[in-house]
C-alpha cells in the first residue's frame, strides 16, 4: 500500500520543519533484553505522528498474532514483542533499531509501514545481521538493503502486472485503455509493468493517455478514450488525481465498473462514496473467501470490536511468519532465523499465501476489491497461488492446525461494512508528501 | 473528430477563463504598481479553501444553489480581505520608502507566497479537500464561461466608466502626478488588490466546483499559468489577461489531443517565449518608455 510513501523521503525535510512542537523525548526503554525462556522480538512503528494511524494498526495485528503464537509456543518458549515508537520520523527508526538490536538483544525486528523508514531501518538490521520483517513497505528498495531485509506484502512493481492479469483474466476485458501521471515514479511505474502484461495475457492496449501529476482538467482525455472503444480503463494514479477524473468521466457517460486502479485509490472518503463499482489493488480484504484469513477477522472482530484493516492483517501475517520461522529454524539465532524466514513456503497468512522468494519479497496474490456503497469488496486474487486460494482448498501449512473451513467459494459479493477502516486512515499521507514536491512558479 | 474539437474548444474556453480570472489580478496590480504579486497565487489557494468551507458549512447537500452562490460571495470577501491585508502588511510599508529598487517589494511577494502556503499547510493540513458536487460539470462548465465573460465586462466598466477606474488609470500612468491630483492613491491601490483577489477568489471556487479540490499547494500549479497568461496577455492589460487566459486554455486542450499531452506546461511556455520574442510586450501589452 505505501509506496507512495516514496515521496516522504523527498519531502522528510518539510515534515520536519512543519512539525513544530515535537519535543524528542528520551528512550523509552521497554525493559527486557533477551531472556532464556522467551523470544524477544523487536518493533519499531509510527504510533505517534501523522502516521500514527498507520502504525496502531499494524501494532494491533501484530498483538493478536503474538497472542495466538503463544498459545502454541515456538519450541516451547513464548515470544515477546517490545514496541517502539519511531513518531513517523526516519531519525527515531533508526536510533530505535539500534537500540532494539544492542540493548534489547532481539532475535529478529518488525517494520514498518512507509518505506522510506523500513529502508534505512532495513540497512541497520542488515549491517548487524539481525532479520527484520516489514509488514506493509511496497517499495521494491526495501528488500534491496541486504540479505537479512524481508517483507510479506507485494511490490508496487508487481501491483501493475497484476492490474493487466486482473483486467484481462479476471474481468475478461480485452480493449484496455491507460490514463496516468507520467512525471510520478509510482503511477509510471505501474503503467509501465501494465503494458508488459496486458499482451501475453490475451488483452490489448488501445489507448494510453498521460499527464503530470498536477493535471486535474480530463475531460478531453476522457473523451478521446471513450471514443477509442475501450472496455476498462487503468488509472495507476492517487485518489487525489482520481476523484476529479471520475467526475469528469461520469459526466461523459463511463460507468465504475470500467476503471481499475493500484493502491494509490484508497485513503479518500470522497472516492470511495462516488466511483460506485470501481476495482483497485489492496493487500487484503476483510471478507476475502480463504480460511487463514476468515479466521484472522474472526478473532481480530472478537479482540478489537472492529473490522481489520489491511494493514492489520499484513502485520499479523509478519508475527506469523516470524514466528512460523522460529518454529523451523535450526539454529536459535539470529542468523538460524534469517535462514528459515528465507525458506517459507506456501504459509498460510490472513493476507494470502506467502512465499518468500530469492529477492526476500513475498511471492503471493494480489487482491482486487470493488468500490460498493461506499466501502470495500474482495472481488478477485490474482498473481501466485491465487488459483489455489480462491479454489478454496488453503494450502497445506507445517504447524498452524488451523480449522479448515474446506470449500470457500471463488468469490463473495458480500460488501463488508467496516472495510475503508484502512483506506480512511491514510487519508493525509499521499497529497501531503505530493502537494509539498509540486514545484513552485 | 469535428465534433471532439469542438468539444475541446469548449473544454478549453472553460479551462481558459478560470486562468484569465486569476490573470486578471497579477495584470492589475501590475498595471499600477508595476510589481509581480507572487501572493497573488495564494490568495486563490486560501479562496479555494474559504469556498470549501462555506459551501460545506452551508449544506450542498440540502441547498446546492444558495451554497453555492453564498459560498462564492463568503470567498470573494475574504479574498478581499486577505488580499488587502497582504498589500497593507508587506507592499505598503516599503512604498512609503522612496529610492528603493523593485527588487526588495518583489522578494517580499515571493515571502508573502511561502508564508501563506505553509500557513495553509498549518491551519488545514495538507490534505486534498474534495469540494461537493454541486452542479453536473457540463453546467458548470458554461456558468464559468458566462460568470467570466459577466465578469470581464463588468471589470470594463469599473475601469472605464466609475472614478475608482478613473483614479486607478491615473496611478498607473505616474503615481506622484496622480497623488498631486488628488487621487487618494493608497486607497485606489487597496481597492485594486480587493478586487483582484475577489476575482481570483471566484476563479478557485468555479475552479475547484469543476475539478474537485482544493489543497494547500495548488496555488503553484493555477498560478504558473494564470501568470505565464497575464505575460501573453500583455501584463498591465485587463483584455490582454482574458485573451492570454483562453490562449492558455485552449493550447493546453489542444496539446492534451497529442501524444505531448504530459508536456503541456513545456509547450504553453515555449508559447510564452514565442509570443515575447515577436512581441516584447505581450499580446495587447503597450509599449512604455522606462524612465531611469
Amino acid at each position: 500500500m505505501f509506496g507512495r510513501r516514496r515521496f516522504l523521503e523527498g519531502t522528510a525535510g518539510i515534515g520536519v520543519t512543519l512539525t513544530v512542537g515535537a519535543a524528542t523525548s528520551g528512550c523509552g526503554s521497554s525493559g527486557g533484553g533477551a531472556s532464556a525462556n522467551e523470544w524477544v522480538v523487536g518493533s519499531y512503528l509510527s504510533l505517534t505522528g501523522e502516521q500514527s494511524k498507520f502504525g496502531e494498526d499494524t501494532k494491533r495485528g501484530i498483538e493478536l498474532a503474538i497472542e495466538e503464537i503463544n498459545a502454541n509456543p515456538p519450541k516451547g518458549k513464548k515470544i515477546k514483542v517490545l514496541f517502539e515508537d519511531n513518531k513517523s520520523k526516519v531519525e527515531e527508526a533508526t536510533q530505535k533499531v539500534q537500540q532494539l538490536i544492542d540493548r534489547d538483544k532481539v532475535v529478529a525486528v518488525l517494520g514498518e509501514i512507509a518505506s522510506s523508514i523500513s529502508k534505512p531501518a532495513a540497512i541497520i538490521c542488515n549491517q548487524k545481521k539481525v532479520p527484520m520483517i516489514t509488514p506493509s513497505s511496497t517499495h521494491p528498495d526495501v528488500t534491496k538493503t541486504g540479505e537479512y531485509a524481508f517483507r510479506v506484502c507485494f511490490t508496487d512493481d508487481f501491483q501493475g502486472k497484476a492490474g493487466a492479469d486482473f483486467c484481462v483474466k479476471s474481468l475478461g476485458k480485452k480493449k484496455v485503455g491507460i490514463m496516468y501521471a507520467e512525471n510520478d515514479l509510482y503511477s509510471q511505474g505501474l503503467a509501465a509493468e501494465f503494458k508488459k502484461a496486458v499482451g501475453p495475457a490475451g488483452g490489448e492496449v488501445v489507448i494510453e493517455k498521460k499527464f503530470t501529476d498536477t493535471e486535474t482538467n480530463f475531460t478531453t482525455y476522457i473523451k478521446e478514450v471513450k471514443d477509442a472503444g475501450v472496455e476498462v480503463i487503468y488509472c495507476p494514479i492517487y485518489y487525489n488525481q482520481m476523484t476529479p477524473l471520475w467526475r469528469q468521466a461520469k459526466a461523459e457517460g463511463l460507468t465504475g465498473d470500467m476503471f481499475v486502479g493500484g493502491d494509490g485509490w484508497s485513503g479518500d472518503d470522497t472516492l470511495l462514496k462516488e466511483l460506485e463499482g470501481g476495482f483497485f489493488t489492496d493487500h487484503y480484504a476483510p471478507d476475502v473467501p480463504w480460511a487463514a484469513g476468515k479466521k484472522f477477522v474472526e478473532a481480530f472482530k472478537k479482540k478489537f470490536n472492529q473490522a481489520p484493516s489491511s494493514l492489520a492483517a499484513c502485520g499479523y501475517d509478519a508475527a506469523m511468519v516470524l514466528a512460523d520461522a522460529i518454529k523451523r529454524a535450526k539454529e536459535d539465532t539470529p542468523k538460524g532465523i534469517r535462514d528459515a524466514i528465507a525458506e517459507t513456503k506456501e504459509y498460510a497468512g490472513a493476507t494470502g499465501s506467502i512465499t518468500i522468494n530469492k529477492d526476500r519479497n513475498a511471492d503471493k496474490a494480489i487482491v482486487f476489491v470493488q468500490i460498493k456503497g461506499g466501502t470495500t469488496a474482495y472481488k478477485a486474487a490474482v498473481g501466485p497461488g491465487a488459483e489455489k486460494l480462491t479454489e478454496g482448498a488453503p494450502p497445506p501449512t507445517p504447524e498452524t492446525a488451523k480449522p479448515d473451513d474446506s470449500a470457500a467459494p471463488a468469490a463473495s459479493g458480500s460488501a463488508a461494512p467496516d472495510a475503508s477502516a484502512a483506506a480512511a486512515g491514510s487519508a493525509s499521507a499521499a497529497p501531503a508528501a505530493s502537494a509539498s514536491a509540486a514545484p513552485k512558479p | 473528430m469535428l465534433e471532439r474539437l469542438v468539444g475541446v474548444i469548449g473544454t478549453g474556453l472553460a479551462q481558459g477563463s478560470m486562468i484569465a480570472l486569476v490573470a486578471l489580478g497579477y495584470s492589475m496590480v501590475y498595471g499600477i504598481l508595476k510589481l509581480i504579486n507572487f501572493a497573488h497565487s495564494e490568495v486563490f489557494m486560501m479562496s479555494a479553501f474559504a469556498g470549501f468551507f462555506f459551501i460545506s458549512f452551508l449544506g450542498a447537500e440540502n441547498a446546492p444553489i444558495v451554497a453555492g452562490v453564498f459560498g462564492t460571495l463568503g470567498a470573494m470577501a475574504l479574498a478581499a480581505l486577505l488580499g488587502a491585508l497582504v498589500e497593507r502588511v508587506a507592499y505598503a510599508p516599503l512604498r512609503t520608502r522612496r529610492g528603493e529598487s523593485r527588487i526588495a517589494p518583489l522578494v517580499t511577494a515571493l515571502g508573502m507566497s511561502v508564508l501563506l502556503t505553509n500557513l495553509a499547510q498549518l491551519l488545514f493540513t495538507a490534505k486534498y479537500r474534495s469540494y461537493p458536487q454541486i452542479i453536473p460539470i457540463g453546467r458548470t462548465r458554461l456558468i464559468i464561461v458566462v460568470t467570466a465573460v459577466l465578469t470581464m465586462i463588468g471589470l470594463q466598466v469599473l475601469v472605464h466608466r466609475t472614478w475608482f477606474g478613473k483614479s486607478m488609470r491615473a496611478l498607473s500612468m505616474n503615481e506622484d502626478a496622480a497623488r498631486l491630483m488628488g487621487v487618494r492613491t493608497g486607497r485606489a491601490i487597496s481597492l485594486t488588490f480587493m478586487v483582484g483577489s475577489a476575482l481570483a477568489a471566484l476563479g478557485a471556487v468555479l475552479y475547484c466546483l469543476d475539478q474537485s479540490q482544493a489543497y494547500p499547494m495548488m496555488g503553484a500549479t493555477i498560478g504558473t499559468r494564470a501568470f505565464v497568461a497575464a505575460v501573453i496577455g500583455g501584463i498591465g492589460s485587463i483584455p490582454g489577461a482574458m485573451l492570454g487566459g483562453l490562449f492558455i486554455g485552449l493550447l493546453g486542450e489542444l496539446t492534451k489531443m497529442t501524444p505531448y499531452s504530459s508536456l503541456q506546461d513545456v509547450i504553453i511556455f515555449i508559447a510564452l517565449v514565442g509570443v515575447l520574442l515577436v512581441k516584447p510586450s505581450g499580446l495587447m501589452g503597450r509599449v512604455t518608455i522606462e524612465k531611469v
